[in-house]
């Protein structure tokens, strides 16, 4: 089999493009919109990975956790659904639909799965239940061989393989997809690890994210990280942010607004002529989260449910572009990304290093997604 | 009568040619060595109690002296060398333990010349300096694990005492007594200027230097001299001292004619008495009583100020740690078996304790282990000799490090090694008045500032080179370094990889 990433113990960086298409009034836009959108940025990728988020693409099952579920074998997915029986009451199941095409190749067994935590394991676990999903999720991911749980939200799902990401969307027919936010990948590693699940976006239930970056303080942030129950075993930047995004909004309970002033927090000379009550609070949050602060060049996309946060580094050292039309929002690593799919931007801006773009549904749309946040 | 004459170990040389037979080098050498012949009309050196402290050398207006290591030698011997067999005679004529100073000069590993640092290249960018900002300044004590929030759902922003530093950097404890007044003067006024934190030591805290406060780290030695309620409310944070990297489990003796005037003061002891500071603090036997005394400290400064608790690296280092860390101790110190001292016997100087890369990558790692490497602070010294060193340091998980070595040296001590005998040349260690106004603190103070800034400008340049902007990022990043010439055991206990992985 393929090495997975991480499995030889090296840290991979890798180059990218990212896309992020939003409508805050809840409109479901086709997955092909997605597509279009990043494949423009073709030559930001090299074949090694491609992939996306959709949130509110599954209204039928908009209250159990999709899983998907890439198999190694049968044999795997065997031993693996025998596990989902033992803790979660299994809705439904199918594979994932998939258009066989000559840019991608070698692909695992590729299945979905919509779950509900079993009550009577749930209580005895003594966890909330999106704890006990993590967990789950985590022992299946680093304890049965061969297989692997890459989406597990609800209400959303991520699509990844090892291709272009214009090829990996056609494999996975994203045209029979309508969802209110879409975020895409087209990855550009510095090594040929080949694995499916290295793919991105990497997704802890409703968080998704797609990263363009190398970090440097990558190692700083995973041995922290990893004295909270999180294990870095891919030893990729997304991974790693992945857990602090869901350290510090969901165990932490920061906002979106105050987790961007912890990973990309203001120099301290900004801080010192904030004003007060601003000063301490920014004082407190980076002094407090200190081994969380991200350096080197990165952009952000993260995906949740009702919304979508863009942060680029302190020194904005990747390139990201917001653009607005009406109630939809567009960010990319290329302006080109935008006009491709809406030429007719009503603004157009580039987010300053360290500020959080943040766009959330409208409450209406928010009540319609059955959004818990 | 055997006698027991050892050839001086250095000479001090004369260039005849040279010499102007100014008589300054007789003036100030407190050793001695130099003196006019009236007889023979000249300058002659008597090198038996040269201690090569190149004070001769430096003030010389011709530059007519130099020491060399002398070519006397006894028989070779790889086993029984020259120090071994001299050492033996030494002892057998006086039946003494061995004194020494600074620290441990002995051939073992520097671990600190056998790690490599990384810098970008290609996949990220690196950052100038000059162009970005470029951030050291670090905060030390515990980190706040609970996130409170008041009634509008805003953070509330208090924390436990945190000690701010300009850059990762605090002079180490240097007792007044065991360093003179215009010393501890420089390194106060240095540590103000610089926005860093200087150490009292265990002998008090010279009333002229309350005013230094805010950069003061008062500490508390199992002798106890010099504590009080003002003492220790006058500082930023109080440490105690359990252990030093030059002497581990050994306490200390300032003689009693080191006991004079302000300093029998300032220790609140009699003149001339013996300050003996006893091995063990003789309330603490045990880690429980660690936290009393802890908390005692706490109660005492009205928990404003941040408690150090000092240990030397000793074998089972990363268990005490995690020890301490639970007594409610804010910071932890670390101290090297290659830290400086005043005063120590050699045989425990030279053997006792493990190197500080060692014990600081143990101990990190266990404390992150087990989850608690918020609850503290980790501050390394014993020898932090550059600022790549420093940048090691942090790359393996300090917070900060302790300097005292290269700030005496910044002072003007040339590491002759001879504190114990009280007859600084350079006025550092001594309190002969003639001795100590030899060093003029504002030039003191000069030194140590340019010192620490020359250090903080090449740590800013390596991080630079990193991609790194803030000093945080770089703190426990262990990708950051790589090993060159190290076995798997001491790449795994450093948690580094080899160069080429």
């Amino acid at each position: 089999m393929l090495t997975r990433e991480g499995e030889n113990g090296n840290r991979i960086p890798a180059g990218c493009a990212i896309s992020g298409i939003f409508s805050k009034s809840g409109t479901r836009i086709n997955g092909k919109k997605i597509i279009d959108s990043i494949s423009v940025m073709h030559d930001r990728s090299n074949g090694l990975g491609g992939g996306f988020a959709g949130y509110g693409i599954y209204p039928e099952y908009k209250n159990q956790y999709a899983f998907h579920v890439f198999y190694e074998t049968n044999e795997a997915k065997e031993i693996c659904e025998r596990y989902l029986d033992r803790h979660f009451d299994v809705i439904n199941l199918s594979k994932i639909p998939i258009t066989r095409i000559p840019e991608i190749k070698d692909e695992p067994l590729i299945w979905r799965y919509f779950v509900d935590p079993l009550r009577t394991r749930l209580a005895s676990s003594q966890l909330d239940e999106k704890e006990y999903v993590v967990r789950c999720v985590n022992r299946i991911n680093t304890r049965l061989d061969g297989c692997y749980v890459f989406s597990c939200g609800k209400n959303m799902g991520v699509f990844k393989a090892v291709g272009f990401p214009e090829d990996v969307g056609r494999f996975y027919r994203l045209n029979e997809y309508d969802g209110y936010c879409w975020t895409a990948h087209g990855r550009y590693p510095t090594n040929t690890p080949g694995w499916w699940g290295g793919a991105h976006p990497f997704a802890m239930l409703d968080y998704s994210i797609v990263h363009n970056g190398e970090i440097s303080s990558y190692d700083a942030n995973r041995r922290f990280i990893e004295m909270y129950g999180y294990k870095c075993n891919l030893l990729t930047d997304t991974e790693v942010i992945t857990y602090i995004t869901d350290y510090l909004l969901r165990k932490k309970k920061l906002t979106l607004e105050e987790m961007a002033a912890v990973v990309a927090a203001p120099f301290w000379s900004t801080i010192d002529h904030m004003e007060e009550p601003e000063r301490s609070r920014y004082k407190f949050l980076r002094n407090t989260f200190s081994s969380l602060l991200i350096t080197g060049p990165f952009s952000i996309l993260l995906g949740f449910t009702g919304g979508m946060m863009a942060l680029n580094d302190r020194l904005k050292l990747r390139s990201m572009v917001v653009g607005e039309k009406d109630d939809m929002v567009y960010i990319a690593s290329e302006e080109c990304a935008m006009r491709v799919v809406e030429p007719n931007l009503d603004n157009i801006w580039s987010p300053r290093g360290g500020e959080p773009v943040i766009v959330r549904l409208y409450d209406e749309a928010m009540e319609e997604i059955g959004g818990d946040e | 009568m055997i006698r027991d004459y050892l050839y001086p170990e250095y000479e001090a040389v004369r260039n005849p040619d040279l010499c102007i037979g100014c008589r300054a080098c007789e003036r100030q050498c407190a050793n001695l060595v130099h003196r006019f012949d009236s007889d023979l009309n000249k300058m002659v050196s008597d090198s038996t109690n040269c201690v090569d402290c190149q004070r001769c050398v430096c003030i010389c207006p011709t530059h007519a002296l130099k020491i060399v290591k002398s070519d006397h030698t006894f028989k070779a011997n790889a086993n029984w060398t020259g120090e071994v067999i001299s050492d033996v005679i030494r002892q057998a004529g006086t039946g003494a333990v061995l004194l020494s100073a600074m620290g441990n000069p002995k051939e073992y590993p520097v671990y600190w010349d056998k790690i490599l640092i990384n810098a970008s290249q290609v996949t990220n960018p690196s950052i100038d300096p000059l162009r970005e900002p470029m951030e050291t300044k670090t905060y030390l004590g515990k980190k706040t694990s609970e996130i409170r929030r008041d009634r509008n759902g805003n953070i509330i922003p208090e924390t436990s005492p945190q000690l701010e530093l300009e850059t990762p950097i605090m002079f180490s404890a240097m007792s007044y007594g065991s360093i003179s007044y215009n010393a501890h003067k420089s390194l106060a006024t240095a540590a103000e200027e610089l926005g860093i934190l200087y150490n009292t030591g265990e002998g008090g805290l010279h009333e002229d230097f309350y005013q230094y406060g805010p950069n003061t780290i008062v500490q508390v030695a199992s002798g106890r001299f010099g504590v009080h309620e003002d003492y220790l409310n006058a500082g930023a944070a109080i440490e105690i001292k359990m252990g030093q990297g030059a002497k581990p489990g050994i306490g200390g003796h300032l003689p009693g004619e080191k006991i004079v005037d302000d300093i029998s003061k300032t220790r609140m002891i009699p003149e001339g008495t013996d300050a003996i500071s006893p091995a063990p603090h003789h309330d603490i036997y045990s880690i429980e009583d660690l936290r009393q005394l802890v908390f005692s400290l706490k109660e005492a400064s009205d928990y404003k100020k941040p408690v150090i608790v000092k240990i030397a690296a000793v074998h089972n280092v990363a268990a005490i740690a995690s020890g301490i860390a639970r007594s409610g101790a804010d910071i932890i110190a670390i101290d090297g078996y290659r830290g400086g001292t005043g005063a120590a016997p050699k045989r425990i100087r030279d053997n006792v304790g493990i190197p500080i890369e060692l014990a600081l990558a143990s101990v990190d790692q266990r404390l992150r282990d087990e989850g608690i490497r918020g609850a503290v602070s980790v501050v390394v010294g014993g020898s932090i000799r550059s600022s790549a060193d420093i940048v090691k340091a942090i790359a393996l998980g300090a917070d900060a490090v302790y300097i005292a070595t290269s700030a005496l040296i910044a002072m003007g001590c040339h590491l002759c090694r001879s504190c114990q005998a009280g007859k600084c040349n350079w006025g550092i260690a001594t309190q002969v008045p003639e001795l100590v106004k030899r060093l003029n603190p504002a030039d003191g103070k000069e030194r140590l500032v340019n010192l620490v800034h020359a250090w903080t400008h090449e740590i800013k340049e390596m991080m630079g080179g990193m991609g790194i902007n803030s000093i945080e990022a770089l703190r426990g990043n262990r990708l950051m370094l790589r090993g060159i010439g190290l076995t798997e055991k001491e790449l795994e206990i450093l948690g580094i990889k080899h160069a080429g992985e």
